[in-house]
């Protein structure tokens, strides 16, 4: 990571008698982009709006670049916002939007207009600067609304759930924007949302939140593979969780409905006979035999979906179910409901859950 | 459907003449001054009255400075409620209904014993000063009228996220006030403006008490003392009323469509 710019310290917030966010500590590297990921309700916004400068922390400290922010007013913090509402000035065209910022700091008119210009290409809009927000689709108005928030080249850009408006071709496609412009300015960017997919593709690092409290802070590829909590497992991506029993902790041995199975991340202080759970996820369990030492255990096929590339299988075996997926190959048609299969899956796929803090 | 549709249009009729028939007749009457023949002879007389022209433009004055008192006081007011103490809002509601239910004598007469030209606050001791408090006491009557617009008008915004989108790109109140939340309630504010408008113009109580040059006392005088003009009188002050009231119509129209709401 590079050096920390934007550093979050301790921080607190309460209404009255309810704590919303807890112990919330995070530095965050110049130009890196940082996505809060969580539940409704779990004091994501709440952060945002702290670094924003909207709401004072109950206790804590924010700093962007060794100066402490925290006493400062939203206006006096030079930091870049995108709502989930887009907030257009409805008054004003995509242009004065745009320039909104620049006025506000006294920028001289041709210069502004310079900006405003660059801001417009930068955002592919270049014809649309006449228009008003109503005249233009959600994408259009969000697109309008980062121009707006990057004109003034704040030091720190937030943006609260920015796609969760949007109808799902546009999200995909502009979040890819957003990621492309943020990476283009090395501009240091934090990015709330609580679709995992969406926190996952774009940002360097994510922040699983739950309840007020961060919950495991990574990159992408750790969250998903590693995650350090229960929450982190269950929220990130879709997680079979199957119930058994310890048959050898010396050798990560596990009964599940009678099969035995490996983990070999090793199973903690269990001893044989201690229930456990254990956690798999639906692309790491395969229908085709690759041989080694992989866990095997028969099951039959209770509902097949078919999602386009993938086809997800529900997969039971006696009190246990998994969702599996396999890919989609015209050559290769899906097993059939009630057929009998063999579910083959890496020891080190196996998620011991009772080794994970319960969050 | 069909005698229901019969119903319609008879009730329909029968209002329509319960408001029409009186205001023909007095146009009509209106028209008479001239024996034998119909005639704009009254109107002719009314508008050149120095009278009706002095105490006219009197209280398109007052009006003005009651439009920009009331402006000035309700557009902050309305928006920091909305913005900072939503809980407040039906309490605040309640204060600016006050005015339909207190009646203005009441108010003038408190206004009389209270700035009288002995209290602390003389306002009645100079014209100015009684000029001005004819502003405050018309500020008061319309208030419930510019309240409920300019709240109406906010309804419309996103106040809370609009003022932090400015904010965040370093405006200050006065800026947010003129420049975002102005602009975008401003046909709900000229619409509770012509309604102050139409409300001081025909005025009596309050400008009579505090005996003030104001067109309603005139109009009163008028009414008592003359035949025709006050028929003509009250035709043009019909016309005024009107013509406020389509403008608000056709403003309303222009009202800035919202596109801060997610679609
Ligand atoms: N102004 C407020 N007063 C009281 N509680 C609030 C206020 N703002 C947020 N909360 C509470 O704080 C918690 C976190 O809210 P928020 O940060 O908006 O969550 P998220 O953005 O993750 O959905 C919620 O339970 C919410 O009800
Ligand atoms: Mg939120």
């Amino acid at each position: 990571m590079a050096e920390t710019f934007l550093s979050i310290r301790g921080v607190q917030k309460s209404y009255g008698p309810n704590v919303v966010v807890q112990d919330f500590n995070l530095d965050i590297g110049r130009g890196e982009f940082v996505s809060f990921l969580g539940p409704s309700g779990c004091g994501k916004t709440t952060v945002l709006r702290i670094v924003a400068g909207f709401e004072e922390p109950t206790s804590g400290t924010i700093s962007i670049g060794d100066r402490d922010v925290t006493n400062l007013r939203p206006n006096q913090r030079n930091i870049g916002m995108v709502f989930q509402a887009y907030a257009l000035f409805p008054n004003l065209t995509v242009a004065q939007n745009i320039g909104f910022g620049l006025k506000v700091a006294g920028m001289a008119k041709a210069e502004a207009a310079r900006r405003v210009a660059e801001m417009l290409e930068l955002i592919k809009l270049q014809k649309f600067g006449d228009r008003y927000p109503y005249q233009l689709s959600g994408g259009q108005q969000q697109r309008v609304a980062l121009a707006r928030a990057l004109a003034p080249k704040p030091r720190v850009l937030l943006l609260d759930e920015p796609l969760s408006a949007l109808d799902a071709k546009v999200r995909v496609s502009l979040r890819d924007e957003i990621r492309s412009i943020q990476k283009e300015l090395g501009i240091t960017t934090i990015f709330v949302t609580h679709d995992q997919e969406e926190a996952l593709s774009i940002s360097d690092r994510v922040v699983v939140m739950s309840q007020g409290r961060m919950e495991q802070v990574g990159a992408p590829f750790e969250i998903y593979n590693f995650p350090k909590t229960r929450f982190v497992a269950s929220f990130v991506g879709t997680l079979n969780v199957l119930n058994g029993k310890v048959a050898d902790p010396a050798k990560g041995t596990i009964a599940i409905d009678g099969q035995d199975i490996v983990a070999s991340r090793g199973l903690g202080a269990t001893k044989a006979g201690d229930s456990m759970s254990v956690a798999l996820r639906p692309e790491s369990a395969m229908l085709v035999d690759l041989g080694g030492g992989r866990n095997r255990m028969r099951g039959t096929i209770e509902d097949v979906s078919f999602l386009g590339s993938v086809v997800r299988l529900r997969v039971r075996f006696t009190d246990n179910t998994i969702l599996m997926d396999t890919f989609n190959s015209p050559n290769f048609p899906p097993p059939a409901r009630g057929q009998t299969v063999t579910v083959i899956f890496a020891p080190e796929d196996v998620l011991v859950l009772d080794g994970l803090e319960a969050a | 459907m069909k005698t229901s549709r019969l119903w319609a249009w008879i009730t329909f009729g029968v209002g329509a003449a319960y408001f029409l028939l009186p205001l023909i007749a007095t146009f009509e009457f209106s028209l008479r001054m001239r024996r034998g023949v119909y005639s704009f002879d009254a109107y002719r007389s009314v508008l050149g009255d120095p009278y009706f022209q002095a105490t006219f433009f009197y209280s398109v004055l007052v009006a003005v400075f009651t439009i920009l008192l009331g402006v000035l006081l309700v557009v902050p007011t309305a928006y920091w409620i909305r913005l900072r103490m939503p809980r407040f809002r039906p309490v605040v509601e309640f204060i600016t209904l006050l005015p339909l239910v207190i009646p203005a004598i009441v108010i003038v007469f408190g206004y009389i014993r209270m700035f009288g030209s002995s209290s602390p606050l003389p306002f009645l001791a100079s014209t100015r000063g009684a000029d001005a408090l004819l502003v405050i006491g018309y500020a008061t009557l319309a208030l419930p009228y510019m309240y409920r617009a300019v709240d109406t008008g906010l309804a419309t915004i996103d106040v809370r996220t609009l003022t932090e989108a400015a904010q965040i790109l370093g405006a200050g109140w006065t800026r947010i006030v003129i420049r975002v939340i102005l602009p975008n309630v401003l046909i709900a504010v000229l619409s509770g403006a012509f309604l102050t408008f139409a409300i001081v113009i025909g005025e009596f109580t309050m400008a009579s008490l505090l005996n003030r040059p104001a067109f309603g006392p005139y109009l009163q005088n008028i009414g008592a003392n003359r035949a025709y003009e006050p028929s003509a009188l009250a035709i043009i002050a019909f016309a005024i009323t009107w013509g406020c009231m389509s403008i608000i119509q056709i403003l309303s129209r222009f009202a800035p469509k919202s596109a801060n709401q997610p679609r």
